[in-house]
């Protein structure tokens, strides 16, 4: 009794350092998504491509794909541009754009330097179909199935770890489920 | 006299509100038809957190999310949407996070009654120890008591309770502080 009463301090130390060590990793910036395992909200958009033309989900694939939310003016899409561009030129996994909160032109220019690594790019210049993603930020990045319903999402840049670890795997699951 | 102090009132209400004016970043205009749809529109965009800059209301964000959220709120109030739908709105896209007044479910009992269970742990902690020392006091106390009323009235009293305490007064007066002795404080 005599020698616990006199670690407790240390014990009492140690649970707190425990919890503030964890919290030093802990990542606040990313909320949890509410949209997952629902389907894709329902839009009525422009295609960056042909201006005048709705784009709707039945103009999306019917197999798993990435929807990556980007602009022009976000420097995390430029860095996760190349992966996509590898993705594309591998014939991986089609990825659908949602030009979210940016110019038409300068979203153009952009795909024009860098490269356009996206089968469509849905223009959301108002940042309305964002709310609904529960978008807050580009980049941000979902995987819908083959029956539009959102299975994953990845907020902040896609570096070549998150593509391996995270992207591709549930990429693969999705097809297996879908196959069998 | 009174008019000095009048302006002085006045210049200094210019000032409070010219300096609170950079805290409200909020630089887009909404119209309102009624005057309590406007305070329904305040009171809305302070209680919902900005998703992006995580320590702001949406009335104070610069963020552009927070620009389309504000939007959003005087779209579906003006639409006539009752507050209850407006919160419903926010938390199925962006979850418990948009909330400053968290609402009492599962997940967030602990963050709701977790001060509650300290104040229990602390209150009983001090309590115990309260206890303890007032105790101790007590004792000190009864032995005066019992040290005066021997001398007054006679030593058989003073003999019989305080015997094994004297013994432990000799041995501290001794110098010998004794195992039996740290076990009580």
């Amino acid at each position: 009794m005599k020698n616990l009463k006199l670690y407790l301090p240390v014990l009492v130390f140690a649970a707190l350092a425990v919890f503030m060590w964890r919290g030093l990793y802990l990542d606040s910036r990313t909320l949890p998504s509410m949209l997952i395992n629902k389907p894709l909200p329902e839009f009525e958009l422009r295609s960056l491509e042909e201006g005048d033309q709705l784009l709707t989900t039945a103009d999306l694939p019917n197999e798993p794909f990435i929807l990556n939310i980007w602009g022009s003016y976000c420097l995390p899409c430029l860095q996760e541009n190349p992966i996509f561009m590898a993705a594309k030129d591998q014939g991986v996994v089609p990825i659908i754009g949602l030009n979210y909160k940016d110019r038409d032109d300068a979203a153009r220019y952009w795909l024009d330097i860098n490269g356009n690594p996206f089968d469509l790019v849905i223009v959301d210049d108002s940042g309305r179909y964002g709310i609904d993603l529960g978008v807050y930020g580009a980049p941000e990045t979902f995987i819908i199935d083959a029956n539009g319903v959102i299975r994953y999402k990845h907020i902040g840049t896609i570096d070549y770890r998150a593509w391996e670890d995270e992207i591709m795997p549930v990429i693969r699951s999705l097809r297996e489920g879908g196959n069998s | 006299m009174r008019f000095l102090s009048l302006a002085g009132g006045f210049v200094l209400g210019l000032a409070v509100l010219f300096s609170s004016a950079p805290a409200t970043a909020q630089v887009d205009v909404f119209e309102f038809d009624t005057a309590e749809q406007e305070q329904r529109f305040r009171q809305l965009s302070n209680e919902f957190r900005c998703p992006m800059c995580q320590n702001a209301n949406l009335t104070s964000s610069t963020g552009g999310v927070a620009a389309d959220l504000r939007r959003e709120i005087h779209r579906m109030i003006m639409e006539g949407q009752t507050d209850a739908q407006i919160e419903e709105f926010m938390l199925s896209r962006y979850g418990d996070f948009v909330l400053y007044n968290p609402r009492l479910t599962g997940k967030t009992i602990l963050l709701w009654f977790g001060p509650l269970l300290f104040l229990i742990v602390g209150g009983w902690v001090t309590y115990s120890i309260i206890r303890r020392s007032a105790g101790k006091g007590d004792l000190a106390l009864a032995e005066a008591d019992v040290k005066t009323v021997g001398k007054e009235e006679g030593a058989e009293k003073t003999v019989e309770i305080s015997a094994a305490e004297r013994e432990r007064l000799n041995r501290l007066l001794a110098g010998i502080n004794t195992d039996s002795d740290a076990d009580k404080s």
